[in-house]
């Protein structure tokens, strides 16, 4: 299959070899389970049980909120403890609405919905509903609800479903491994998403540094048919990237401030698709997923099927422990990964990996100042001038980096990753858009306060201007009186105060 | 928790081996054969005078470091003073007196890097600025060149104290020992109304500029194994090929039709990539990364455009030689080709607009 060419992107040294030979392995279950309530994009979801519920393994724990949000369930059977706020994973280190569920150990199964039988006889909204009703978000770290983009693009607009496979991140396997050990249960949820999307063209997309996933999948999926194509692509970091996945195999460009379903595709991770054949075929909700435990600090990385709601410190136990003090904790891998403060937080549905990173690992020189070599620029996938934006940055100058295209950028890293200088450039652009953010907020709460105090002097000039009126009226009427009772008189002046 | 949260640094964690100090330790790596190899040609003078200069910039980058309240030791280990004043001993005649080295690396670190704020803040090749100084400044040292010592083709060469003498002394170069560079002795000759053909002829053969066992500067000679250290450049990635294809292109473009339509004026393409600083400056000064443009189309301008004024200056201009000048001329314009030569952002057009749907329908 021919792929279109992509710009820019870095060779990073993968260091997948760490765990990719490991095979799934079943988290030992936890004791208590901390199962935040906002796990996805949109809003959060609001809780259907109350403290001192037992709840049976699969049991919805809440509800959706809004048209952007999804539901989560029980991860095993159990009484619930506390609704309450807990610090989790979230980078603000705010606490957030958080249920803890005490295990029983029993792992009791509630009673799941029917699987669909015929998943490509049912309608696109039947399955986009199941999808939506299993909690099913995408797994490939957006955390976006899978069912609002199948529902989006079931209005007949997608015709190209691409599954990403590339896990172009360092250090994580959990991809690789569902596909070389899941590809069955994956190629159903594909075919599932394509029917559910009408989708006519199938791409999965597997970087070449995973030959054993690639041939797997190609053996899979050849025993459906020739509707899926399963294509190696570069290992180059980021081959992952939604917009520039899409560029590559397509040759489609998703417009700038679009979404892939503008260009006709829908693209889904891996691990998604077994999710979805999970939810359709057992009727199960997402209460699992894999995750990777790697890095220098730990002592025997693995990969994990993780409970939502475990804890870090549990996932690192399970993998012997570590051998150093990690000098980065990291939730994802080291390219967009958020840095953990706490061992006590819980994973969530989109937690692809724990990274506890060995000092040699990471980023220690201290920056210096840019040489204008140009590397940023031609490593930046995007087609932007980094060291321009930051440049402009760092004198505040933040329109002037919108100009040049801040919001273009995908803050893969790559620049910073290939900066000799070591100069932080994502730092840089987070800093911008957190900044013009909390500037856009200030600027509308500025106008609304102006509206306010606008509307506010316009009301009362209105009850000042009806109570002139109202004086006006009042006086003419006692004016009027007057002069009818002088003319009853017969000695009054005549009409001299009508007018006034 | 909080105060660390909000000092955190962001991602990327991992980052790639590469910084600023390997990139100029290899640059130096790619200089060491010509350097050595031009001092075996050039003798012990050419010794002395690369030592005066590479010390007089060190002292000067770790005073203005002070002054500026930086700190000096890990500065001075990124290596960009060490190359710099590497680079201008290599631009200046190997016979030079002394001073002219100390000179001309005070005017390069102070003049052309400090004065603009440090390391990566320099518009011109700080290189190039001094060497340009010095030649407008002292044009008789700077022009005094020598024949090189080496193959036999000097009876008695300088030995250590008659190469200390030459270099410190005072007393200037031996009449036996002085001669033209290729360049000046073919303007020379153009100048006295003879043809191209039979200045470049009578010149220097055509293997000994190859070779380097030539008269000139030490970035003047040893063509072949410049080239061969910016190959090496290359292959690392420290350079890519924009600049110094576009530049000897432009060049070997250039005299090459010149040389087609009047050859009695014009010298080949041969001659003009061999002879001067063409290959030092394709690979070693124009790539600059400092001075130099940031995208790789601003690079093909960038490089293009110094070999045609070179070019332009070496065949109209009263210097022999003008790639120093040339050089500066295009730093000039680094900001304006950066400005006008970006690449086109993901999504958008060249002008910066979303792309449209329909494009795709």
């Amino acid at each position: 299959m021919k792929l279109f060419r992509i710009r820019g992107g870095v060779d990073v040294a993968h260091r997948k070899e760490l765990s990719s030979e490991e095979p799934i392995m079943p988290l030992p279950l936890p004791s208590r389970l901390y199962v935040p309530l906002r796990q996805h994009g949109g809003a959060p979801a609001e809780p259907v049980v109350s403290v001192g519920d037992r709840v049976l393994k699969g049991q919805l724990l809440a509800a959706p909120q809004g048209s952007v949000s999804a539901p989560v369930h029980a991860p095993t059977s159990g009484e619930i403890l506390n609704i309450g706020r807990q610090i989790t994973a979230h980078p603000s280190a705010i606490p957030q609405p958080t249920i803890v569920l005490e295990s029983d150990g029993c792992e009791e199964w509630v009673d799941l919905p029917p699987p669909i039988r015929d998943p490509f006889a049912a309608s696109a909204a039947s399955l986009a509903t199941r999808v939506a009703d299993c909690g099913i978000v995408g797994l490939g770290g957006a955390a976006f609800p899978t069912a609002v983009k199948l529902d989006a693009a079931a209005r007949g607009t997608v015709d190209t479903l691409v599954i990403n496979g590339a896990e172009c991140e360092p250090y994580l396997t959990c991809d690789d491994r569902i596909m070389r050990e899941r590809a069955g249960e994956i190629i159903d949820g594909v075919r599932i998403m394509a029917h559910a999307l009408g989708a006519t063209r199938i791409v999965i997309a597997i970087e070449r540094n995973k030959p054993q996933a690639l041939d797997t999948m190609t053996r899979a999926a050849d025993t459906v048919g020739p509707e899926i194509l399963i294509v190696a692509i570069p290992a180059r970091y980021p081959m992952g990237s939604e917009r520039h996945l899409v560029l590559l195999v397509t040759g489609r460009e998703i417009p700038a401030r679009r979404l892939p379903a503008d260009v006709g595709v829908s693209v889904h991770n891996v691990a998604t698709a077994r999710a979805v054949h999970r939810a359709v075929r057992v009727g199960e909700p997402l209460i699992s997923r894999v995750m990777t435990v790697s890095g220098g600090a730990v002592r025997r990385p693995r990969n994990l099927e993780v409970p939502i709601g475990a804890l870090v410190c549990e996932l690192l136990d399970a993998a012997g422990g570590t051998t150093e003090a990690p000098a980065r904790l990291l939730a994802g891998g080291p390219m967009m990964g958020q840095p953990l403060h706490s061992l006590v937080v819980p994973v969530v549905k989109g937690t692809s990996g724990i990274l506890a990173l060995a000092a040699s690992e990471i980023r220690t020189a201290p920056e210096q100042g840019c040489i204008r070599c140009g590397t940023c620029v031609s490593v930046c996938p995007c087609g932007l001038v980094p060291m321009e934006m930051a440049a402009l940055i760092r004198h505040e100058k933040l329109e002037q980096a919108v100009a040049v295209g801040l919001h273009d950028c995908v803050a893969c890293g790559s620049c910073a990753y290939a900066c000799p200088s070591h100069i932080p450039l994502v730092q840089y652009f987070h800093y911008a858009k957190g900044r013009l953010k909390q500037l856009g907020h200030e600027q509308r709460r500025r106008d609304l306060a102006r509206r306010l105090a606008a509307s506010r002097a316009e009301r009362l000039e209105r009850i000042a201007r009806a109570k002139r009126e109202a004086v006006a009226a009042r006086k003419a009427a006692a004016a009027a009186k007057k002069v009818a009772e002088a003319q009853a008189h017969g000695d009054g002046p005549v009409g001299s105060a009508a007018g006034s | 928790m909080t105060a660390e949260t909000i000092t955190e640094p962001s991602g990327p964690y991992a980052h790639a081996d590469w910084s600023v100090r390997q990139i100029m330790l290899r640059v130096m790596a790619a200089l060491v054969p010509a350097t050595v190899f031009n001092a075996w040609v050039f003798g012990w003078p050419a010794v002395f005078l690369f030592a005066v200069t590479v010390a007089a910039a060190l002292i000067a980058e770790a005073i203005c470091l002070w002054l500026a309240g930086r700190p000096v030791g890990a500065s001075l280990a990124d290596g960009s003073a060490a190359l710099t004043a590497w680079l201008l001993a290599f631009s200046l005649p190997p016979y030079a007196p002394w001073w002219i080295g100390m000179v001309g690396a005070v005017i390069a670190i102070v003049i052309g890097k400090h004065i603009f704020g440090g390391l990566g803040q320099n518009l011109f090749n700080p290189a190039m600025v001094a060497r340009v100084a010095l030649l407008i400044s002292f044009p008789v040292p700077m022009t005094l060149y020598v024949l090189p010592t080496g193959f036999g083709l000097l009876a008695a060469p300088p030995g250590f104290l008659d190469g200390l003498v030459i270099t410190f002394g005072g007393q200037g170069i031996p009449d036996a020992l002085s001669a033209a560079t290729a360049l000046s002795a073919v303007q020379t000759q153009l100048g006295l109304g003879q043809p191209a053909t039979v200045a470049v002829a009578s010149a220097v053969a055509p293997w000994r500029m190859a070779a380097g066992t030539m008269a000139g500067s030490l970035g003047e000679t040893s063509a072949l194994l410049l080239a061969a250290g910016g190959v090496y450049l290359l292959w690392a990635r420290v350079i890519t090929w924009h600049v110094p294809v576009a530049l000897a292109g432009s060049m070997a473009l250039l005299s090459g039709l010149a040389n087609a339509i009047d050859p009695a004026r014009f010298p080949g393409a041969d001659f003009t990539l061999l002879t001067g600083a063409t290959v030092l400056g394709a690979f070693f000064i124009a790539t600059d990364p400092v001075t130099s443009p940031v995208t790789r189309g601003g690079q093909l301008v960038f490089g293009a455009g110094c070999g045609l004024l070179s070019w332009v200056i070496r065949s109209f201009a009263g210097y022999p030689e003008g790639l120093a000048f040339a050089i500066l001329l295009m730093n000039a314009a680094t900001p304006l080709i950066d400005r006008g030569m970006r690449p086109r952002v993901h999504g958008r057009t060249r002008h910066g607009r979303p792309l449209t749907l329909e494009r795709l329908r």
